[in-house]
């Protein structure tokens, strides 16, 4: 395994994060601070408690899990779109490194970035509402999880795409719709039958609950479907990754 | 010589199905200075870029130092460095941080003491912590050989290495070069400017139209294919070539003021004297005279012309 490379393009990854502190973290931390403000303060006091948790803590899980997603997929489809770009992608292709160092370096740092992230909002949420961790073991795996999943799904927008319009076209057009009708802001409980029906065809949904289950032991789904839908949609994106090495699709002529 | 580079068969079509490469059959030799030449599309970059692994070939086989470039892409990859044509360079990192990340990427251990080596060759160490968007076009260049040779290849790729560079650089990169070589870096150069070539190759392989016309050790190459010219400066301009003389290949030029005799230089009997001596008859007197051999862009460009 070359050791080496993967440090090299991790930390070369992580030096952008750094380059670009308030695009990568801050921004995020201000955006979701408000959402806290607008849906915690300002409406959730007009909306009484949900399966017993305040309206503000529990938003708190959907609230990172939309940080996470939106940022991991970013992050990745930036990291290697970037190189494409630029051209400086023949130097990827022509070292000596294999499409599990390639995919392991850039999907390991946009997942520690949004990790690292998550983890700020979390901190940011106990500034204004009372957060409680009943499964931190799960909460943590969860996030990993998560983050690993939508970094390689990144991965894969980054290698598609051949315009920054394409780029863009996933997180904003079906990531940020599908994780605000996952039960960010709301349980899918209180929807209409027929609704909670459709929704259960959104991937989000089984993230969204699973990680709120880790906060507060509540659930729309049971945990064990969170957990394998999660690990299915990491076996789909790890299928398509190694499909798009091995043929060179938008890689390789 | 023992070779380092081995292409047998080697074909490339592109999905649009245009033909890029055509059953290119070559050996580059260890310590090597090769120039590789060809007009613009010829497939010059194809087949660097196979060799490298940056595209696929859709037919043959490569062996790099004997490890092949699909199979054991490790070993192969690991002892070549590539300076691709153009100018691609990650604008917001420094030189340091850029040519140390290549080092890294090809598996190196860090070594800051080769890393300053080599920028200190190449004129770059003032400028180390700069970011590489605040640097000319010349410098970036010289950044881009730099990450080639952070982790010391033993085959260097140059694809059109001084395109759009001044003079001087140009002078700078062929004495780089040149000390690469003697550290026994073996070099594949693609050029247009065909001086270059001449100046610096120990070999030259011409490709047109993703066939590989010939390859040659370029001194033998202008032996074989070279012409020789004399030029005449006549004490009196002729209208025409008197008809005594119509036995040689003679050419007026310079309004009639100049005979021009071109002639076979392998050939053991030039026929100079006898030209020399019917001239006399002929009535035809000059003041002067001199000869030119064909260079090898003359070469080059009659060897494309006539494949046409």
């Amino acid at each position: 395994m070359n050791l080496h490379a993967v440090r090299a393009i991790y930390a070369f990854e992580m030096a952008r994060t750094r380059r670009t502190l308030f695009q990568s973290i801050i921004a995020p931390v201000i955006s979701t601070s408000l959402y806290f403000v607008v849906f915690g303060a300002a409406i959730g006091s007009r909306i009484s408690e949900v399966d017993g948790i305040s309206y503000g803590a529990f938003i708190v899980p959907g609230l990172i899990m939309l940080s996470l997603l939106t940022q991991s997929v970013s992050n990745a489809s930036f990291g290697i779109y970037f190189p494409k770009f630029t051209g400086t992608i023949y130097e990827l292709l022509s070292a000596p490194v294999s499409f599990f160092e390639i995919v392991l370096s850039y999907v390991g740092a946009a997942a520690t970035k949004s990790i690292v992230l998550g983890m700020i909002i979390l901190a940011t949420a106990y500034l204004f509402v009372p957060v409680r961790i009943d499964h931190p073991v799960w909460m943590v795996v969860f996030l990993v999880l998560t983050a690993v999943t939508f970094s390689l799904l990144g991965f894969v927008i980054g290698i598609w795409a051949d315009n920054f319009e394409k780029l863009q076209f996933v997180p904003l057009i079906i990531i940020t719709p599908l994780t605000f009708l996952g039960g960010s802001f709301y349980s899918i409980q209180m929807l209409p039958p027929f609704w909670q029906t459709v929704t259960l065809f959104n991937p989000v949904v089984y993230l969204v609950s699973g990680f709120r289950w880790s906060f507060y032991g509540i659930a729309d789904v049971h945990v064990g479907i969170s957990l394998a839908m999660t690990a299915l949609f990491l076996g789909v994106f790890l299928a398509v990754v190694a499909w798009m090495f091995r043929t060179g699709y938008r890689l390789k002529a | 010589m023992q070779s380092i580079i081995f292409v047998d068969g080697l074909s490339k079509t592109y999905a649009s199905g245009f033909n890029a490469l055509k059953n290119i059959n070559l050996e580059i030799r260890a310590g090597e200075i090769f120039a590789l030449l060809g007009p613009n599309g010829a497939g010059k970059t194809t087949l660097i870029g196979i060799i490298c692994g940056i595209l696929n070939p859709s037919a043959g086989q490569v062996l790099v130092a004997g490890h092949d470039i699909v199979t054991g892409y490790r070993a192969s990859r690991s002892l070549i460095g590539l300076v691709p044509q153009e100018l691609t360079t990650d604008a917001f990192e420094t030189v340091w941080a850029t040519v140390s990340f290549s080092r890294g990427l090809f598996g190196k251990a860090p070594n800051p003491a080769h890393i300053e080596k080599i920028l200190k060759e190449l004129s770059l160490w003032p400028k180390k912590d700069s970011m590489i968007r605040t640097l000319s076009g010349g410098m970036k260049r010289r950044v881009m050989i730099a990450k080639a040779l952070s982790h010391e290849p033993q085959i260097l790729f140059l694809d059109e290495p001084t395109a759009g560079v001044d003079v001087e650089l140009r002078r700078d990169m062929w004495a780089v070069v040149r000390a690469l070589r003697a550290s026994g870096v073996t070099i594949i150069l693609t050029t247009h400017y065909i001086d270059e070539a001449e100046e610096m190759a120990d070999r030259i392989g011409v490709i047109n139209a993703g066939e590989l016309i010939l390859v040659e050790e370029k001194t033998a190459l202008m032996k074989k294919l070279g012409t020789k010219q004399l030029t005449l400066h006549l004490q009196a301009p002729l209208e025409h070539i008197p008809a005594s003389l119509a036995a040689y290949n003679l050419a007026l030029a310079g309004n009639g003021g100049d005979l021009i005799y071109t002639y076979d230089s392998k050939s053991a009997r030039a026929g100079i004297a006898t030209l020399l001596k019917d001239l006399d008859d002929a009535g035809v007197a000059f003041k002067d005279l001199q000869t030119t051999q064909s260079s090898l862009e003359d070469i080059f460009v009659n060897l494309v012309k006539d494949r046409r």
